[in-house]
């Protein structure tokens, strides 16, 4: 009996309280395809170990730990989406290779998820070799206390007392767990909560870093603020989409723009457009296209750049994924009443990042508006609306995604030179960098590479991408955008060209940089993503043919 | 939505009366509203802390209170899930009681971890 019965003064009152399920509700367990959801479990599972080792494990192992936790989570996740992907059947319904089931609907693992997860690993693992850096710095890039002063006793006690930020690595986890759910959202409620999954452990991480703590802090509650912000757009929009729909589904409002079987009866509603508006806008502030982009160059300027690379790289491709999905999927059915809007993205998003990026005076700041730029190519490729476009976005993903990596990972071996044998912090100001391939030919060679592959200078990555994705435009008639995306590209080579200059051809004025020899997760790092970024330039084609398999979506 | 009618403009229109609203609530109540300053009015609300005399090593909070409140979340959000659990259990079977067992173990790593980190003692 579910009434809890009131003695007062007046009739009793029977107040129904938790109310039973009406009888006709008949509940039937969901099916899981463990494993197609194996690698999300892998990540999962060990972010929560990550949490347990941080809790027992003794302080002085934990750090070590972590490290391999992380690392073997992370590759067993990468085995385990490349065996999946290798071994999965490709059926022959109308050219879609379907890899394998669903959780009711709510992940769809499909050939675009598998590329996409398998990106999102590959580059995490390099993350966390940046991150878990101690040779440069003794005291790493993050910082055991909030106050603490770097070097000084109060830190030095803070680090006694055990207080080692070895907690980025579980947040790490429980955020490249977000990003592979992302892309693979069968729903907009999975698909927010993987949003938030890949959101809040970032915000954490961004204010963690040693040196300039307030610079630090004020990325974190910049981007928490933000994002929360975009999330209430996504969540709005969410809202509207299933009004519109009466399903969160993305293949059911697909179903519900385009009529009942398919019958071409479009179903032009205020609710549709603002709620495809108001998810779009949740999804470009995580892509970071203009104009929701400001929160960008603050936050990778004032994130730790171990954390900045990782955000970088691994928050574009999970949230391009996603963009994808719900474009080709949901809203495909009434594109032409959102192209307008998106051209208009793409191109102002091509523009204010190469732009503004030329007067910046701060490689992270330069870097962040040059990704903002490249927020805009990869839309471009979107807006192509058909198979190459989303090949040519998976590529570009891939290809950007190892250059950011690798060139967020040299920042932090660049550092100040300050007093014998104590590294200073980074040196991010570009005078520093002035005369930095005279006196360490070998970084400054490595540092041009991955800036001439963010220029899509022909050889390397980032020409094959750019390539990839204006070809796709150009055929799906979008010649005016890869045209303007070929103009940017070219204001964008200059600011590039101008570092590489500063580097080889500038004397030092003030201060100069040095290059300390980073440890061996870090050198494995720049110099795995400096040997990709080269041969998928000499030889696309051995991601390119995955990339073109990988290209339709699942509905 | 009718034949005939641009789906865009009842959006704008919409948007107008929303636009309007705001600026007219906002507008009103500083032309309208009585302005009746007094000590009241200064104080702090309800059981705020007291902006003035400044505080003692620049106002600063323990963050102990940070963490009772986040502790609060957790184990907030764990009954909101668990309520609809318990009524309708007996339907679901096995399953739903294997999942909740999870879902609890989950929220128990938290709990253990802020156990071991001391976010538990006062002191």
């Amino acid at each position: 009996m579910s009434a809890l019965l009131i003695s007062g003064s007046g009739p009793a009152l029977a107040i129904p309280v938790l109310a039973q399920l009406p009888a006709e509700i008949q509940f039937t367990a969901p099916s899981f395809d463990y494993r197609a959801l194996a690698p999300m479990l892998v990540v999962f599972g060990a972010a929560l170990l990550g949490v347990l080792v941080e809790a027992f494990v003794p302080r002085r192992s934990r750090f070590v730990v972590q490290v391999v936790l992380t690392t073997v989570a992370l590759a067993g996740a990468l085995a385990a989406v490349v065996l999946q992907a290798a071994t999965s059947d490709p059926v022959q319904t109308a050219g879609v290779l379907q890899s394998s089931g669903s959780v009711l609907g709510a992940v769809v693992v499909d050939r675009v998820t598998l590329f996409l997860q398998g990106t999102i690993l590959a580059l995490s693992i390099l993350a966390c070799l940046t991150m878990a850096e101690r040779t440069v710095d003794e005291g790493g890039p993050f910082t055991p206390q909030a106050s603490a002063v770097p070097g000084s006793p109060a830190e030095v006690a803070a680090r006694r007392a055990g207080l080692l930020q070895s907690e980025v690595f579980p947040l790490l986890l429980f955020s490249v767990g977000g990003m592979m759910l992302f892309p693979a959202s069968g729903d907009l409620l999975t698909m927010f909560i993987a949003l938030e999954v890949l959101s809040l452990p970032l915000y954490l991480l961004a204010g963690m870093a040693r040196r300039r703590r307030l610079l630090s802090q004020e990325a974190s509650l910049k981007y928490f603020l933000l994002g929360a912000f975009s999330s209430a757009f996504f969540l709005y929009g969410t809202a509207m989409l299933y009004g519109f729909a009466g399903t969160v589904r993305l293949d059911g409002i697909a179903g519900a723009v385009t009529g009942v079987g398919g019958v071409a009866v479009l179903q032009k509603d205020g609710l549709l457009l603002l709620g495809v508006t108001m998810v779009l806008v949740g999804l470009l502030f995580k892509i970071g296209a203009a104009p929701f982009h400001l929160w960008t160059p603050d936050v990778y300027q004032g994130a730790p750049t171990p954390v900045t690379g990782f955000m970088a790289a691994c928050t574009k491709v999970a949230a391009f994924g996603a963009l994808l999905r719900f474009l080709y999927v949901a809203a495909y059915g009434i594109r032409w009443d959102w192209m307008p809007m998106m051209w208009g993205v793409a191109i102002l998003t091509v523009i204010v990042g190469s732009v503004i990026a030329i007067v910046q005076t701060d490689v992270k700041r330069m870097l962040a508006y040059s990704s903002i730029a490249h927020a805009g190519f990869l839309l471009i490729g979107v807006l192509a609306m058909d198979r190459s476009g989303i090949t040519g976005v998976l590529f570009y993903l891939a290809a950007y995604g190892f250059s950011t990596i690798g060139a967020f990972a040299l920042v932090t071996i660049v550092r100040d030179s300050s007093e014998e044998g104590v590294a200073g912090g980074e040196a991010t100001h570009l005078s520093q960098w002035a005369g930095l391939g005279r006196r360490h030919p070998v970084t400054a060679g490595v540092f041009t590479l991955f800036l001439l592959a963010f220029a899509g200078i022909p050889l390397t990555s980032g020409f094959m991408g750019k390539f990839a994705v204006f070809s796709a435009a150009v055929a799906n008639g979008a010649w005016v955008l890869a045209l303007v995306g070929v103009l940017a590209s070219a204001v964008a080579a200059f600011f590039y060209i101008r570092v590489i200059v500063l580097m080889y051809f500038t004397e030092p004025t003030g201060s100069e940089a040095v290059v300390e020899a980073p440890g061996i997760g870090t050198t494995f790092a720049i110099m795995l993503s400096a040997v990709i970024t080269l041969i998928l330039g000499l030889a696309p084609s051995l991601l390119l043919d995955s990339a073109t398999a990988a290209s339709v979506f699942l509905p | 939505m009718g034949d005939g009618v641009n789906p865009y403009v009842p959006i704008l229109v919409m948007m107008a009366f929303a636009a309007a609203f705001a600026v007219i609530s906002v507008g009103a109540g500083a032309f309208v509203g009585p302005r009746r300053y007094n000590r009241t009015k200064l104080d702090a609300y309800e059981c705020g802390i007291q902006p003035s005399p400044h505080a003692v090593g620049g106002g600063r909070f323990p963050v102990k209170y940070y963490l009772v409140a986040m502790l609060f979340i957790i184990f907030d959000i764990e009954s909101v899930f668990l309520i609809p659990f318990a009524v309708s259990f007996d339907r679901m079977g096995l399953f739903a009681l294997a999942e909740m067992v999870m879902f609890i173990g989950t929220v128990f790593v938290a709990y253990a971890y802020v156990w071991r980190r001391g976010g538990l003692e006062w002191d």
